[in-house]
């Protein structure tokens, strides 16, 4: 297994370059303009020269270059100096974003507490949900229970979050005043006033979010749930003796939890990658705002940083889910 | 005289506000929307006018507009014109005097210098300033003392007020900017975010793109100003959302740049917190028809002025497409009281406006088949006109936008009824507006028949607006696509009284030489007006002193604002 | 060996007289919900199929004295804000959310159950198709979007008209962009399935690949599948709207359900009716297919059906 996981992180290596590198041929292809925002009473002439100041006359491979030592040598550089006071970044060139001129990963630690806040902890709170619902509905297969379960989660999944953040303001925020529908970031929770107003912030961004989350979950739990509880060695186990709570939630669950981990861990990426139109609809700003008025705007250093970071935590779960699949069926070798 | 009597005007107006409410920072807290979030306080480094009015908090130009158009003082003195000497008579030099002890937010005083450096900064090599335009042919800027400043031109400018004049062009701090020169410009983000300023307002907190925190400033020139302590400006969410938070839920106190259906805003309004207010610039959503041919058999010589239009060059064909349309109903659909009637590009200041092209406020559906007829084209089994093997089947193209995308729903059927048949098509707004020379789909390379969007000009001056439609400005290859003459409109006539426009100074013939190069424009049938189209904002009801402005930035009052008790 | 009734072939050898897919079927009939689904979505496909012939006013009508009026006889939907008729409306959209929906849900389930199995199965691809798979999970989609809008748009345009060359487009666009759960859904369950004793005792007998592959492995993530059938319709006809908000996908003035429930959010609170009509349509539709994954999973799982 530590073999395993040495040569994965290892061609992990490669394999990102290459992604980076795809990435910014992606980019560089894709249509746009960082000037598009810019009104039509400014001169071409003038945005030409604009263009020329944010280094855009140079060629492509010299840029991408700059990117790669910039990424992988000033910012983890600059980290360092942060954490400990040195002063070895001083003088590189970090990152900065064509937007705000200012250093992209400042940008980013700035959308991290509302990003874990709202799309975190409603990824927590749908998986929480979601296992329970899949394995009740599939224990009881076609009850009154997994009925309602299944209609609720087709419900969350099949109508969109801009539908329901917007039927969630209407109800909660224009006719009963109990939410604001506007989300504050520079709230501090620093005692129990504070952390009610966060609270109460919260619950609507991350109610919609968590349906969304566990409709998806939960139906692949209670897919494989259903298919391990017919198997021989369930009947064995029961056979057996074993207290009926033990063959389901310790044999049956585990061995009915791959395809889980496995969207799990699709979704834990996710998370970094920032709810897109939920944050639009409760203007949360988190890093999906970031990355979405990123592309918008063409903010290319600002598009690749975060796609790559992403790119980064894919590998990553990924990793560890099929680390996972080894611990969870320990018939599975990959040596 | 007009202008002095106005002045007083303001004065006037200013002390009686000032007498109205107690002093500084008494009101509390305003929270102010912008669902297009800010990225950066400098005007200079984006052009953007989500980041003009923010910093229009901060920092502050010599002279301003006010919402009706008309220039006022703001740190000078007075305005310079002929008439009072600040306005040299070969019309090559103007000279600014400031007021008397203005100071920074950080309590050091504001002198000539900085104005003059605010210049240097934005022509400096290789900083990319995107207010170059307003400094255009400025040769050098003299400060003969701490409050005069002297800018001398190259060539005679009849308007002189292009420099320091307007939310496009505020006075940065020179101690502040210094090393934020040219190729430096990007390194100093702490000076972009929070930049010492004359202005009410100063910045706490800047957070990209999300939210700003200001306080009043300590240093403002008039002591009871202004009336609220905080400030949250916030960006994020759409425009709906925005109206919500005024008009309905009243978390917010203002909310800019409201573009939603009409009766979605009424219905928001009658819920009795807000209201919605809009005012009128120079901004007109129009039909640019393309002379040139799309057909994308020419590969790289599409829409090039080497292939003229199949038939959009039959000005009876440009015509019917005109009268098919039915302005009013456009208005009361996609505006409301947004948005008003119009048959020119150049719709305002008063004295520009043409009257020559009102027959286009009637749609006339039987003349446009008429106007066709007569030039042959007659229908073809589909319904569809067809002259010598050539059908009247026309590319739409826009930007994505709700409103727009009812236009087109609309003039499609119109266009319709007239035998002419439309295929839409919506394209990014970033991909639209972009000058990616590589992109198939911007607004300057026009593969399209007709498209449509909204231009205007900053201030109330139209030269270089109207020196759009030159030959010169035609798009193509040879200038990568840079251009603002989108339906490739070559008049030797148009571009005469252009030049004519360039040398005249006295105010009426500008306007005549204006409105006639608009009547030629609109007469040709080049472009289609549809709306001359309003900003729209809202306020709550609790916010006093609101005085929206389309001339300059929305904000421009902000230190008149007041809690309405 | 406790396993071999995994295996729909020892089945048919044991019972020769009545087809498997007899079978599936008589189970699938005892299985209500699927039952009731399999009707309504046949019922959606029928109505919208035939629906816009036999509605007499067209989808792109416009009626501008007639907006926004709620149900009426002449209009049982009512109209939207340029007075186009709902019903018309619906019918049509549904034509291309149910297509869109469908040709893209089989291309990603396609691609997905392709990739997962071979990775799973073979070893040696398991490193370059994963690898494979990460990195369309880690593009961006936006950009990619655009990309492929600004190559193939015109090309696809002119080769098979403005309409049909969109939904090709689209179809393929939604398609390549999510087959990447399926895929790795697939791999994981295959990686745990291989090492079972029914695949063990089938290759000791020297079972091929290929009916490897299809006999033994297939049907046991069929589940899975199923599931990711029923969430990507609903993925698909989300994303289509998506497309076409952003202008990447069929002209504005052409619905669909997802463009519909978008441009009425807007008038949510003055005509809530405008909201529901494309809500509900999606998510019964959604629902309904759910309920047919549902019931053929039973339907097609040995261990049920005998029961």
């Amino acid at each position: 297994m530590l073999n395993y996981t040495i040569r994965r992180l290892l061609l992990a290596i490669p394999t990102l370059l290459f992604i980076a590198l795809v990435i910014f041929l992606l980019l560089e292809l894709a249509p746009g303009d960082p000037m598009a925002n810019v009104p039509l009473t400014v001169p071409p002439e003038v945005k030409e020269k604009m263009r020329i100041a944010l280094g855009l006359d140079q060629p492509t491979h010299v840029r991408f270059l700059r990117w790669l030592q910039q990424f992988f040598w000033v910012e983890p550089l600059h980290m360092l100096d942060t954490l400990f006071g040195t002063s070895w970044a001083e003088g590189q060139q970090r990152i900065i974003s064509w937007q705000s001129r200012s250093p992209v990963m400042d940008i980013v630690w700035q959308r991290m507490p509302q990003t874990l806040w709202v799309v975190g902890l409603s990824y927590v709170l749908g998986a929480l949900i979601a296992v329970p619902v899949g394995v009740i509905s599939a224990y009881r297969q076609y009850s009154f229970i997994d009925q309602l379960g299944t209609f609720i989660s087709m419900i969350g999944f099949s109508v969109p979050t801009f539908f329901t953040g917007v039927l969630m303001i209407v109800i909660f925020s224009v006719h009963l005043g109990w939410f604001p529908s506007i989300y504050d970031t520079t709230l501090v929770v620093n005692d129990w006033e504070s952390f009610t107003k966060q609270i109460r912030q919260m619950i609507m961004p991350v109610s919609v979010l968590a349906l969304y989350n566990a409709a998806q979950i939960s139906r692949f739990m209670r897919a494989s749930m259903l298919d391990n509880l017919n198997q021989d060695y369930v009947r064995t186990a029961r056979a057996k003796g074993l207290r009926e709570k033990t063959v389901v939630l310790v044999h049956v669950l585990r061995n009915s939890m791959i395809p889980v981990v496995t969207v799990i861990a699709l979704g834990v990426p996710q998370v970094f990658g920032g709810a897109i139109i939920t944050e639009q609809v409760f203007k949360v700003n988190g890093l999906g705002q970031l990355l979405i008025t990123a592309i918008q705007a063409n903010d290319l250093p600002m598009v690749q940083t975060l796609t790559f970071i992403f790119a980064i935590l894919i590998v990553v779960f990924n990793l560890i889910a099929d680390l996972l699949y080894g611990v969870l069926d320990p018939r599975i070798r990959y040596d | 005289m007009k202008l002095k009597s106005m002045l007083m005007g303001a004065a006037a107006s200013a002390a009686f506000a000032s007498a109205a409410f107690a002093g500084r920072g008494d009101d509390g807290h305003l929270n102010i929307i912008f669902w297009q979030a800010p990225s950066i306080m400098n005007p200079y480094l984006s052009g953007g006018t989500k980041e003009l009015f923010a910093a229009s908090m901060v920092i502050e130009p010599l002279a301003r507009y006010d919402e009706n158009g008309n220039m006022v003082p703001w740190l000078a003195q007075e305005i310079p014109t002929v008439e009072n000497g600040g306005v040299s008579e070969d019309l090559k030099s103007i000279t600014w005097k400031l007021k008397p002890g203005l100071k920074w937010s950080d309590g050091t005083p504001v002198t000539s210098e900085d104005v003059k450096f605010t210049w240097e900064y934005c022509t400096a090599d290789g900083g990319g300033c995107a207010q170059q335009e307003k400094f255009g042919n400025v040769a050098s800027i003299d400060t003969p003392d701490e409050l005069t400043v002297v800018v001398h031109f190259e060539v005679p400018k009849p308007f002189p007020y292009g420099p320091f004049v307007g939310a496009q062009a505020p006075i940065i701090q020179k101690a502040q900017f210094e090393n934020c020169m040219g190729p430096k410009a990007p390194e100093c983000s702490e000076q972009n975010f929070a930049p010492v300023g004359t202005g009410p307002f100063v910045v706490t907190e800047f957070r990209p793109n999300d939210v700003i925190s200001l306080k009043a400033n300590e240093n403002y020139r008039e002591a009871d100003k202004p009336a609220f302590a905080t400030v949250t400006f916030k960006g994020g969410g759409d425009a709906t959302a925005a109206a919500r938070s005024v008009l309905e839920t009243g978390e917010f106190d203002y909310a800019w740049n409201l573009q939603l259906a009409p009766d979605v805003l009424q219905k928001m309004q009658e819920a009795g917190k807000g209201k919605v207010v809009s005012s009128f610039g120079t901004l007109v959503e129009r039909i640019m028809i393309n002379l040139t041919d799309p057909d994308s058999k020419w590969g790289d010589e599409r829409s090039t002025v080497k292939h003229p239009h199949p038939f959009l060059t039959d000005k009876a064909v440009r015509k019917a497409l005109s009268m098919a349309i039915d302005r009013p109903l456009l208005v009361e659909i996609g505006y409301g009281p947004a948005g008003k009637l119009t048959c020119n590009v150049l719709p305002a200041p008063e004295i520009y406006a043409s009257k020559a092209n009102d027959s286009c406020l009637e749609q006339d559906i039987e003349g446009a088949k008429k106007v066709l007829d007569d030039a042959g084209w007659k229908p073809g089994p589909d319904g569809v006109r067809v002259k010598d093997g050539v059908r009247l089947s026309i590319l739409y193209q826009t930007s994505t936008n709700a409103v727009r995308q009812d236009f087109q729903a609309l003039i499609k059927e119109w266009w319709k009824q007239i035998g002419v048949e439309t295929e839409l098509r919506n394209i990014d707004a970033s991909v639209f507006f972009g000058s990616d020379p590589g992109s198939p789909d911007t607004f300057q390379k026009f593969y399209a028949d007709v498209e449509m969007y909204a231009n205007n000009f900053d201030g109330t001056d139209p030269e270089a607006y109207m020196s759009n439609w030159r030959c010169d400005q035609i798009p193509g290859p040879d200038n990568q696509w840079q251009g603002n003459n989108m339906p490739r409109y070559c008049n030797p006539e148009y571009d005469k009284l252009t030049e004519e426009m360039a040398k005249t100074g006295e105010l009426e013939k500008r306007a005549e030489l204006a409105k006639q190069m608009n009547d030629m424009l609109m007469q040709d049938y080049i472009m289609l007006p549809l709306v001359y189209r309003g900003n729209v904002s809202a306020h709550s009801n609790s916010l006093g002193g609101v005085k929206i402005n389309a001339w300059d930035s929305e904000l421009w009052n902000i230190a008149d604002w007041h809690r309405v008790k | 060996m406790t396993d071999h009734s995994a295996d729909p072939g020892f089945e048919e050898a044991a019972r020769p007289p009545r087809s498997q897919w007899r079978d599936v079927w008589d189970q699938f009939k005892t299985h209500k919900g699927a039952l009731l689904g399999a009707g309504f979505f046949l019922f959606v496909v029928v109505a919208v199929m035939i629906g816009p012939w036999l509605w007499p006013i067209p989808y792109d009508a416009i009626d501008i004295r007639a907006r926004n009026q709620g149900p009426s006889l002449a209009h049982p939907f009512g109209t939207d804000q340029l007075g186009r008729d709902m019903l018309a409306r619906m019918l049509k959209g549904g034509q291309t959310s149910v297509a869109v929906g469908i040709a893209a849900m089989a291309l990603s389930l396609f691609f997905g159950t392709l990739v997962g199995v071979l990775a799973g199965y073979f070893k040696r691809l398991d490193g370059p198709l994963m690898r494979f798979t990460d990195l369309f999970l880690a593009l961006p989609l936006l950009p990619l979007l655009l990309v492929i809008i600004m190559l193939f748009r015109d090309p696809l345009r002119a080769a098979f008209g403005p309409e049909t060359g969109i939904f090709i487009l689209i179809v393929f666009v939604i398609g390549i962009t999510s087959w990447m759960q399926t895929a790795r859904i697939v791999r994981g369950d295959v990686l745990a399935l291989k090492e079972r004793e029914f695949v063990l005792a089938a290759r000791s007998i020297g079972t091929p690949d290929r009916r490897m592959i299809t006999r033994h492995l297939l049907p046991n993530v069929l589940s899975p599948i199923m599931v990711s059938a029923t969430l990507g319709i609903a993925n698909a006809i989300i994303t289509e709207s998506a497309l076409s908000f952003l202008g990447l996908g069929f002209p504005s003035d052409f619905p669909t359900w997802g463009r519909l429930l978008f441009d009425a959010t807007d008038y949510l609170q003055q005509y809530p009716e405008r909201v529901i009509w494309p809500g509900l349509a999606i998510s019964l539709t959604v629902l309904a297919v759910n309920y047919i994954g549902d019931g053929l999973r039973d339907a097609l799982d040995p261990r049920i059906r005998g029961r």
